[in-house]
């Protein structure tokens, strides 16, 4: 039997913090998109039909990957790699989006199609990294198959939070105090910062247990 | 005392009949529900509106007198002619919301030689037009089922010209933002021949006000308003090649035909002359204040406050 530590468990309500914020940016991102495409494909309502495939999509792929990237000596370092390349990754919604979308709008004349490759080319590719993030953390979370389900269950809980906040907070404020470019540049910055701090952290851990492994041995 | 409760009961009587009466003098002739709204047409008597939300005051509406289709009913479709006194003879003529089409209907009458397109982005208002409106397609009268915005674009690839854009594409509940940015202005004046117009139907009550004057200035430079002091809408009208010093007050021969030609459907030509003003002489917003852009966009947001 394992001994649950009842103090409460710092580096497992950092996860849970990390799954969160992923579930923010995404529907933060998702939220900005209506309004990125507007200019080029206008907000009939095949935009939104266009912007919410994409990102069910990329998120089921995401959850996939993710998934099976866990099974493969998983830990806190690969987790924060995720975040900075998610955070990266968002960049070209800042860099190209109007050079991408002028030149989707000549190509393509009928705006349903065009609306829908405009979405793929801008947030597949940042929505699957998001995606992987859910899985990853219910891997790190998991110590014993018994408690999989309420882990798994409260990172849902953790991270779907996290969606609603995010859609609510950027269409009521976010969207009246700056422009779409700064928010999106300051979620991507904030990701990467993130995964920084959660690689640091790993990088302590690891000399934390180290040196008590050193002191166990030490002792015996 | 039995007097006096006998005139109150007769009193409420009295109110409870004229509600009634009132009630059932609008009737509801066809609902339905669009992609984008409800749509409902009422008739009142001899009036018939097209009405996108019951509940909202703020609701703008559509209106046309079944007995004399041709007059227009509401002041701001009215204001909206001013842009014949600044450029009486546009050929080429493109409204950007179409309503019950009564504007088009109205400057085919006027106008029956200028080519008119019509862009709405609801199938459902342009059939609830056909069929309630009596809206009027022919050779020269087009109905374009898009967004206004891609419309715009798409016509300034074709190469496209317009000598009177009518944007009207507002109705007080739901504003749609990428319809009121700077950039958009750009392209719409760029769609603009050279002695081209602006005509829009715009807000004039909410924090908003402020930002969408701040917004066509630096398109256009100075504009005309055209509001009255009772309604809650306002005429912004704006020209491709800036304002002219002075506004002709109605010794022109055109505009003298014109007069007469807009007395027959109910409109006033002094009055609209009266109601119009430069920005040039009396601007009313102060001069910092932020634009929108598609960057930065939220109308519907400001349009929240009343202040």
């Amino acid at each position: 039997m394992q001994i649950s530590n009842k103090p409460i468990n710092f580096s497992n309500l950092y996860i849970y913090f990390l799954a969160f914020s992923s579930g923010f940016s995404i529907m933060c991102i998702e939220l900005l998109a209506g309004r990125i495409l507007a200019p080029f494909f206008g907000s009939s309502v095949h935009i939104w039909g266009s912007i919410i495939t994409v990102f069910m999509l990329s998120l089921s792929f995401g959850y996939l990957l993710g998934g099976k990237f866990s099974t493969h000596s998983a830990s806190l370092n690969r987790y924060g790699a995720i975040f900075i390349i998610a955070g990266l990754t968002l960049l070209p919604i800042v860099t190209s989006s109007v050079w991408l979308m002028e030149s989707i709008f000549l190509a393509v004349e009928d705006s349903r199609y065009g609306s829908l490759l405009a979405s793929t080319a801008l947030f597949f590719i940042p929505t699957i990294v998001l995606g992987m993030l859910s899985p990853y953390s219910v891997r790190l979370l998991v110590k014993n198959s018994n408690e999989s389900g309420q882990v798994a269950g409260k990172l849902y809980f953790v991270s779907t939070l996290g969606s609603a906040i995010g859609t609510i907070i950027t269409s009521f404020y976010l969207v009246m105090w700056f422009d779409i470019d700064t928010i999106v540049l300051s979620v991507s910055l904030v990701l990467s910062l993130l995964g920084i701090t959660t690689i640091a952290v790993a990088k302590m851990n690891a000399s934390l247990s180290k040196t008590k492994i050193q002191r166990d041995v030490s002792h015996a | 005392m039995l007097n006096s409760v006998n005139k109150f009961i007769s009193s409420i009587c009295f109110v409870l009949s004229v509600f009634i009466i009132n009630n059932a003098m609008a009737e509801v002739v066809h609902s339905e529900r669009s992609l984008y709204r409800n749509i409902i047409v009422e008739d009142k008597g001899d009036l018939r509106c097209l009405k996108f939300n019951v509940k909202s005051s703020k609701t703008r509406q559509s209106c046309l007198l079944k007995s004399q289709p041709q007059e227009l009913v509401f002041n701001y479709t009215k204001q909206l002619l001013t842009g014949l006194l600044v450029n009486p003879e546009p050929k080429r003529i493109l409204i950007i919301g179409l309503g019950g089409g009564t504007m088009s209907n109205t400057l085919h009458q006027l106008l029956p030689e200028s080519f008119i397109d019509n862009v709405e982005i609801d199938e459902s208002v342009i059939k609830v037009a056909r069929q309630y409106f009596g809206y009027l397609e022919n050779e020269q009268i087009k109905t374009y089922s898009q967004d206004g915005r891609v419309f715009v674009k798409r016509a300034l690839l074709k190469k496209q010209e317009y000598d009177w854009i009518i944007l009207d594409a507002f109705n007080g509940d739901y504003i749609p933002e990428h319809l009121m940015t700077q950039e958009y202005l750009e392209e719409i004046k760029r769609l603009l021949s050279l002695s081209g117009i602006l005509t829009a139907n715009t807000f004039s009550s909410s924090k908003l006000y402020a930002y969408e004057s701040a917004t066509y200035k630096s398109v256009f430079g100075d504009f005309y308003q055209v509001s009255n002091s009772d309604s809650s809408n306002r005429i912004i009208l704006a020209r491709n090649n800036g304002l002219e010093q002075n506004v002709d007050s109605g010794k022109n021969e055109n505009v003298s035909k014109l007069a007469i030609d807009l007395l027959a459907i109910g409109v006033d030509v002094k009055k609209l002359y009266q109601n119009m003003r430069s920005t040039a002489a009396h601007q009313d917003w102060p001069d910092d204040n932020p634009i929108l852009t598609d960057q930065f966009a939220p109308a519907n947001l400001l349009n929240i406050d009343t202040d």
